[in-house]
């Protein structure tokens, strides 16, 4: 299949900027297509020999690759690693398949089953969305008192989904999580994400710091990745009380620039994402003189 | 290349590396700007964080 390799954003941030200039930098031919004018008519395959998937929105980062899967464009990453680690229950259940530790977490197919779930978990408790992202909307829930307020509160929301409730056991973290990259099923870095606050998600604020990659973490991430389908993931892992490590959750979009800061020179995400894409691209097909 | 913020009129100088899509941020008043053309250079407020945006 001829046909450049397209980077899909609607939004360049410093990860897609420093992907291009990897791209660039071995010569590839990549063109940065905006996801927000993209259509996929079933007859027209678009004009792609291969894509990275950046795109922001998770739901048209899932439905492109899904698309383009359809019409026989490989993509990075793919529709199902996208649709799992989209949604936290089915990465707890992908993470638990696969013999990968993770905290105990339940889902609630109601808020009122929630609070009987609770009731069985204990204070405190962690309610999140199904699939949501830089910890927005993530509670940490103390007593009775606030589990009912939140929960009126899913209750009222229009989204039949937003009755489905996750709930995660709280794992009391020293003030900061580690974030592990993975690509192509090699752990490439790994940095604190340390807050004041209990949640660490770099979106609202963290700083990240080197972390040394180990190979009980290196192998633990390469393995979470592998459980959610992810040649490219972001896995978020937790210390609990007993120093043991637990995988949070795995991100499919992984935004790395706090952690590429903190690792300097000694990691290249950008250019281990770039070396994978053009290892699994085709190879374009010469042109007959 | 120079331009206005769109929100607050404030001069901005960008590279000639600039890309479409880009987001910028005005020094002055701190609103996110999406670069909407290269050439002309015109930036737009960045469209506010959707439900389902993140990682």
């Amino acid at each position: 299949m001829n046909g450049p390799i397209a980077l899909l954003a609607s939004r360049l941030r410093v990860e897609e900027k420093a992907l291009l200039a990897a791209f660039s930098a071995r010569g590839a031919d990549v063109v940065h297509v905006d996801a927000r004018r993209l259509r996929f008519p079933l007859a027209e395959p678009p004009p792609w020999r291969f894509v990275l998937n950046r795109e922001i929105s998770a739901t048209r980062a899932r439905y492109a690759a899904a698309s383009l899967e359809t019409q026989g464009i490989g993509t990075l990453n793919s529709s199902h690693a996208i649709a799992t680690c989209g949604d936290k229950w089915l990465t707890s259940t992908a993470l638990t398949a696969a013999g990968v530790p993770t905290p105990a977490a339940a889902l609630a197919l109601t808020p009122e089953a929630a609070l009987d779930q609770i009731a069985v978990m204990g204070y405190p408790v962690v309610l999140k969305p199904l699939s949501s992202s830089w910890g927005r909307r993530v509670s940490l829930i103390r007593d009775a008192d606030a589990a009912q307020a939140v929960l009126e509160h899913c209750a009222a929301l229009p989204a039949p989904q937003a009755h489905l409730i996750y709930l995660q056991e709280f794992v009391n973290k020293p003030g900061r999580d580690i974030r592990v990259v993975v690509v192509g099923g090699r752990a490439v870095g790994a940095a604190y994400r340390n807050a004041d606050t209990w949640r660490t998600n770099v979106a609202r604020g963290a700083t990240t710091t080197s972390c040394e990659l180990h190979d009980g973490l290196a192998d633990l991430a390469v393995r979470a990745a592998q459980a959610v389908g992810a040649a490219i993931a972001g896995v978020d892992v937790v210390e609990d009380a007993d120093g043991r490590l637990l995988v949070l959750e795995v991100n499919s979009g992984v935004e790395f620039a706090g952690l590429q800061r903190a690792l300097g020179d000694g990691c290249n995400v950008a250019g281990a994402i770039a070396d994978l894409v053009l290892r699994d691209a085709p190879v374009p097909a010469r042109v007959a003189a | 290349m120079t331009t206005a913020c769109p929100e607050c009129d404030n001069g901005l100088t960008v590279g000639s590396g600039t890309r479409l899509s880009e987001i910028l941020e005005c020094g002055d008043c701190r609103s996110e700007l999406e670069v909407v053309s290269v050439e002309p250079l015109i930036l737009a407020i960045a469209p506010e964080a959707e439900e389902d945006w993140g990682e």
